[in-house]
């Protein structure tokens, strides 16, 4: 069965200053989290200042490192396919991402997945997510 | 109800593969083609227009380029959007005196080979690290949307194809349109999976080419001997990953329509023709529900059957063929949809399209990606 592994090369994401201590948390295998003082939610992608409440006293945590699929897509033309896909955070938010280890039907919204990290092309590794429970 | 401001010319471009005909050139042939219809010199624009499919730093560039002495120049970019959005802005621009004859031009030309980025690719760009490393094609972001669409509602790639056989059916008529075979439901669903669940013919065509329009004051409008369309209502919204407070079904036209409604003060049932912007058939059914003409998640039934088809259906949509079978110049389908909207309301349509009484015409403009981030437009135009 073809798994849709990730074979093609991913492109080194640039570390930011205010992005810098999330390209650090997945080098460690970490998944690091975004929370705010202020208002109490945790936001994704990471800024220094919270994009609910516009308070500066944000501040980082290690998540979970799991979710359920909350959309997904496999761009069958590619010249190595792989799947794009939207996972719902244990901690609420939704971020883009990769699925990774599943067979292309056995892909559905609402899977429970776990975050693993994927090596880039001179970079630090990004986050993605396989089915749940995985060895 | 403010400002007063005409679509008073259009013009698009016949090309959709622009070998030997510069960005610059494209521009410049649609301003010319735009002038003409008006019955307008180029002496007489005093406001230009344009996004960043202009090269250069746009109207530094153009404005110098094309010869203009302009007073007020705009070049908001918010995808293919963008010219709805110079309509308000020319509009406003008119109320307030600071021109009377806006031109606004947009073209592209990726087929002939000088592939025009406006996306940022800026390390700067905040998002990019967050995104770029997953391959978010086009294609991808948007089949995001249309597969959580399909678990939330139960929409049908049977429904989706719908969008497609309609614009196929007007785009026979239309001798510049990219595809103009006339396809059923069958033939989409046959057609290769590009990005589940998006088939290739759920995918607006890849065209070059362009189109300009001139919006002009009250006075200037009428002196013209055109018919008379008016800008009667306008809004516009930008929707993003929210923090990540995602919501893959809804778009940005719940609020950009409500807006153009508001101002407008038409109901739904008085708008004849819609120009809904295409670049996928998901586009389209999500637009729908958002601006409210069906009810959340019904927009799959609502383009069922035909009922988009001029002639056939109830509301008649992109009477060109759209982006989906005519024309997305540059990857941006504002124009020709506002342009198509325009030849409608003048009664200029293709005779087998041509909306009987067409005097009230809603266009709607997505940039962006449903699946990311995109701006909403709403037009509501109206022949006087
Ligand atoms: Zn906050």
């Amino acid at each position: 069965m073809t798994m849709t592994k990730t074979t093609r090369k991913i492109p080194a994401p640039t570390p930011l200053e205010d992005s810098r201590d999330f390209w650090e948390g997945a080098a460690r295998g970490e998944l690091m989290l975004k929370h705010c003082e202020a208002c109490g939610r945790a936001h994704h992608y990471p800024r220094a200042r919270c994009p609910h409440c516009f308070s500066d006293r944000t501040m980082w945590r290690q998540a979970s490192g799991r979710g359920t699929v909350y959309s997904w897509t496999i761009m069958r033309r590619a010249p190595q396919p792989y799947t794009l896909a939207y996972v719902e955070l244990d901690e609420g938010p939704r971020m883009l991402t990769n699925l990774v280890g599943f067979a292309p039907d056995a892909i559905e919204i609402g899977a429970a997945v776990e975050v693993v990290f994927e090596p880039t092309e001179g970079g630090p590794p990004v986050p993605m997510f396989r089915p749940a429970g995985h060895d | 109800m403010g400002a007063q401001a005409y679509i008073s010319g259009v013009f698009e471009h016949p090309t959709r593969k622009a070998e030997g005909l510069s960005l610059a050139q494209l521009h410049a042939d649609c301003a010319a083609g735009a002038l003409a219809d008006a019955g307008l010199k180029k002496g007489d624009v005093d406001g230009y227009f344009c996004a960043s499919d202009a090269p250069g730093i746009g109207p530094l560039n153009m404005v110098d380029y094309l010869g203009l002495d302009v007073r007020h120049v705009d070049a908001t970019e918010i995808g293919g959007a963008s010219y709805l959005h110079h309509i308000t802005q020319a509009q406003q621009a008119i109320a307030d005196s600071k021109c009377n004859v806006a031109l606004i031009t947009g073209a592209g030309r990726p087929r002939a080979g000088a592939a025009t980025y406006w996306l940022p690719q800026s390390p700067d760009v905040p998002d990019l690290g967050f995104e770029q490393p997953y391959g978010p094609a086009t294609v991808a972001l948007y089949a995001l949307a249309a597969q959580r669409h399909m678990h939330e509602f139960g929409t049908t790639s049977e429904q989706l194809a719908w969008v497609k056989v309609a614009a196929s059916h007007h785009a026979q008529h239309n001798p510049q349109a990219m595809l103009r075979d006339v396809v059923t439901v069958e033939d989409v669903l046959a057609s290769p999976m590009i990005a589940d669940p998006l088939h290739k013919l759920d995918c607006c065509v890849i065209s070059d080419g362009g189109g300009a329009m001139i919006v002009t004051r009250p006075e200037i409008a009428r002196s013209l001997g055109k018919p008379l369309v008016r800008v009667r209502g306008s809004g516009m919204a930008i929707k993003g990953q929210a923090g990540g407070d995602v919501d893959l079904t809804t778009t940005g036209a719940v609020k950009s329509g409500a807006a153009a409604f508001d101002e407008a003060g038409v109901r739904h049932a008085d708008i004849k023709y819609a120009s809904i912007y295409d670049s996928f058939t998901i586009t389209v059914v999500m637009t729908l529900e958002d601006l409210g003409f069906c009810a959340k998640g019904k927009g799959g039934a609502f383009v069922m059957d035909g009922n988009l088809i001029s002639g056939v259906g109830k509301l008649p949509f992109n009477t060109d063929g759209g982006g989906l079978c005519n024309n997305h110049p540059g990857g941006k389908g504002g124009m020709p949809k506002t342009i198509e909207a325009v030849r409608q309301l003048r009664g200029e349509a293709h005779p087998a399209v041509q909306v009987p009484g067409c005097d009230l015409a809603l266009v709607h403009g997505t940039g962006g990606f449903l699946g990311s981030r995109h701006s909403s437009a709403t037009l509501i135009l109206e022949r006087e």
